[in-house]
Parts: C-alpha cells; structure tokens; sequence
C-alpha cells in the first residue's frame, strides 16, 4: 500500500481482511524481547575458555549476522511496505523491520559483554572486507530495489530462512558444548523470530504468485530456484572462510541444505535438496530445538522451559517406600 | 486404506503434505460446521503454539474433538511445526497424543520433505495393519 488514500483511513483492527495479518500480530507481539532479559555476562568464564581463533570466528560471524539484520531492518522490511495490501499488513511489516534491529543491536550487547573493543573493531572491519558477505548482501539489496514484489519477497525468504544459517551454526555449536550457552539462549529468540517472519512473508508471497497465470508462476519458480543456487554458492565460500578453521564446513553445509529446503518451503515450494545431504548433526538439531521432554541445558540460566522448583515441607509418608 | 482428518490454515502447509501422503482425506475448515465422524482415523494438524505453549492446537480442532464421537475414534496424531519454536517444536502433537491418549507417529517441519512423507506412507501402513 503506503499511498496516501483520500480520505486517509485509520487502521481498524477489529475488521480485518486478511486473519493471517492479526495471527501473525498476536504472535509476534507476545514474542517481544530485548537483549537485556538475557544474562549475557554469565558466559564471560565460558568465553575465556575458547582460544583466540575461536574468539575471532565468533566475533566475525555475529558481525556478519549483525551486517545481515541491518540489511533487513532499514532496507529490506521497509522495501515490502509499498506492497502491503492491507494497513494490516503495514503494520505487521513495521514490527518486523524494528525487531531486525533489536537483533541487530544484539550482537552489540554480546560484544560489550564478552569482547574487548579493538577486537570488536577488527572484526567490523573485517565484515567490510569479507568478498562472499559483501557479495551476498548486495545480491539480496539488488532484488529489494527491484520493483518486482514477488522477487523482493523471495530475497526477503531467502535471507530469513536461509542466509542467517551459517552464522547460527556457530552458537548452537558451542551450545551443544555447553559453552557460551547464554549468548546461545539470546540467538534461539533471533531464530524463533526469524521463523515468524519466513513464514508471514512466505505466505503473502504465496497469496500473490496464485494471481498470475500458470506460465508466471512456473518463471516465478524458476528464477527462485535459480536465485537459491546462486546464493547457496556465495554462501558455501562464505562457510568455508570461517568454518575451515574449526574443520567444520561440511557439518555446516549439512545445515545449509536443511534449511534451504525451509526456505523454499515458506514460499509454498517443494524441498530441492535431498535427504542425505541435509543430514543435520544431531547435537546442532537438539541445541535448536530441545524435544519437549528433554531435559533442560543445565548451564543455561534463562531457557524458556527454566522452571525454578517449589518448596515443599517433607512428611513421614514420603519416606515410607 | 484407511482415513486421515486434518486441518491446514491459508498457508496450505498441511494440506500440501496430506496431498502427497495419497490417501483418503477429510479437511477440517476453519469456518462452520464440524464434520462427525464414523469411521477410525489419524488425525493431522499444524502447530501454533506461543511461547508458554498456549493455543498449539487450532482452534477449529478444539471444536471437532470436543464432540465425543470424534474423540472416541481418534487413532493416532501426525504433527507439523518448524524445529526453530524450540521446545514448542510440534507441541500440538504431543498436546492430542495426551489428551487423547493415543500415539503421536511422526511430527514434521512446515510441508514436509518427501523423506518425510515417504515415512509416514510407511508408518500408516504398519499402524493400520496392526490395528485391523
């Protein structure tokens, strides 16, 4: 939308067109946090205990993630506003592009808590220098400012549900190692949001593709695909430029497929990469997403399932066996 | 074979997989009547929950297992959901597998990957056969 209507309507959340558009509402807004809530400062002896490489790749991985969300809330969310079709949807947009920046200010609160500035700067300047960052980056904005709604869509998808997945690997790794396992709390609430957003775009995105004729719709598809494999190769040298350090590439590009493939989902398309290539290390796909059941990652000091027990006097019955 | 019931809202991610599933479906609508069934069946649905867990389940599944003839032929639970809600991952199916009591045979993310459906293909041949 964002044309001035004559006369100029105000938003009236009772009469909603679109359910999508209050569901996604209502999710996001209960999802509401700031990095704050997170106890940043309990990983600094986790920290300590990583070598200076180690040190370094996460500094330079959450730059790139910090250089990604900065894309999103200040170029890529605000691109899809003149496509809204409903004031709804207008304002599920601007809660989007301004929960991107609190992801983005995140990472900053991770650095002031666990890194010392000069490092912090280094690892700045080196996602200014990084050629496969840069490269991704562009490619996204080159779509964002195209006027083509359906193709700024996909880019969108593509960043939230695929591009952000190097850099996640990284803390849910060392989560999986119970280190850093509160920076890792803070980027699980990144990764449930970002999941909201793929799916809510994703889905506008699906509600526009059914208006075109059949033949559009396969070029759609076509160019989506086109467009995945080309990012998918930007971003496997992405991968292999950090995670050769740590000999963990071909683990990570496990990820990378997996979540191609929900990508491509959250646009209504079909998984492309086969099965024994998305073969998830275990660990990672546990530190994601720990089975209800499970028990809680001990050293973690605010996980959602924390539940701090009761106190209850003992009687003489409860030791009768 | 026999007979699944499932619920898909606008993004047509459930649906999409019970289509590759090839079998014998009934689609719960969000709006109107519940349908009351006669026959046994596996029950496929989506995940909503928020963060405490709360809603996971569509409401318009509330509404079809609220009557009891739908409860009591209830088999099973197929769940969907995106591993990134963490612990809420699929919760809807471990929400019905309890309230029902009856197993929850796979949960799945988003539409499913053909792995997936070929799985389940296989799972609700076994099921089926031990139930009969």
């Amino acid at each position: 939308m964002l044309h001035i209507t004559s006369p100029i309507r105000a938003i009236n959340w009772n009469r909603v067109e679109d359910e999508k558009d209050l569901e996604v509402w209502n999710r996001l807004t209960s999802n509401f946090w700031l990095p704050e809530k997170v106890p940043l400062s309990n990983d600094i002896p986790s920290w300590a205990t990583l070598t200076r490489d180690e040190r370094q790749l996460t500094m330079r991985i959450f730059t790139g993630l910090t250089l990604l969300d900065t894309v999103q809330n200040t170029i890529g969310t605000i691109s899809l506003l003149r496509d809204a079709e409903t004031q709804h949807e207008e304002a599920v947009l601007t809660n989007i592009a301004f929960m991107e920046a609190v992801h983005a200010r995140s990472y900053s609160s991770i650095f002031s808590t666990l890194c010392l500035t000069p490092d912090v700067d280094d690892a700045y300047r080196w996602s200014l220098e990084n050629e496969y960052l840069q490269k991704k980056a562009s490619y996204i904005i080159e779509h964002y400012k195209s006027n083509d709604q359906l193709k700024k869509k996909i880019a969108s998808v593509f960043l939230e549900s695929f591009l952000f997945y190097s850099g996640f690997y990284l803390p849910m790794y060392w989560s999986s190692r119970a280190k850093l396992t509160n920076t890792a709390d803070l980027i699980r609430l990144i990764i449930r949001d970002e999941a909201v957003h793929g799916y809510y775009i994703g889905y506008k995105f699906q509600k526009e593709l059914k208006k075109h004729a059949v033949r559009e719709q396969d070029d759609i598809r076509d160019f989506a695909v086109s467009f995945l494999f080309n990012l998918y190769e930007i971003e496997s040298r992405y991968t292999e430029s950090l995670y050769d350090t740590i000999g963990l590439s071909e683990d990570v590009k496990m990820f990378l497929h997996y979540n191609a493939n929900k990508a491509l989902m959250n646009l209504g398309f079909d998984a492309l990469f086969p099965s024994d290539i998305c073969a998830v290390n275990p660990a990672i796909l546990s530190a994601l997403s720990p089975i209800s059941d499970e028990n809680h990652d001990f050293f973690s000091g605010s996980g959602s399932s924390y539940v701090i027990g009761r106190a209850v006097a003992t009687t003489d019955g409860d030791w009768t066996f | 074979m026999s007979l699944v019931v499932y619920y898909s809202s606008a993004t047509g991610n459930t649906h999409s997989f019970v289509d590759r599933l090839g079998v014998r479906a009934l689609r719960i609508e969000s709006k109107g009547e519940s349908p009351i069934l006669d026959e046994p069946y596996i029950l496929v649905i989506p995940t909503y929950s928020d963060n405490e867990g709360r809603d996971a389940v569509p409401k318009a599944v509330v509404h079809f297992l609220n009557y009891p003839e739908n409860r009591a032929l209830i088999r099973a639970v197929i769940a969907g959901g995106n591993r990134n809600f963490g612990a809420m991952y699929a919760l809807s199916g471990s929400v019905i597998a309890q309230k029902c009591q009856v197993p929850c045979l796979y949960c799945f993310e988003l539409r499913g990957t053909d792995d997936d459906v070929y799985h389940v293909r296989r799972r609700l041949n076994i099921f089926w056969k031990q139930k009969c």
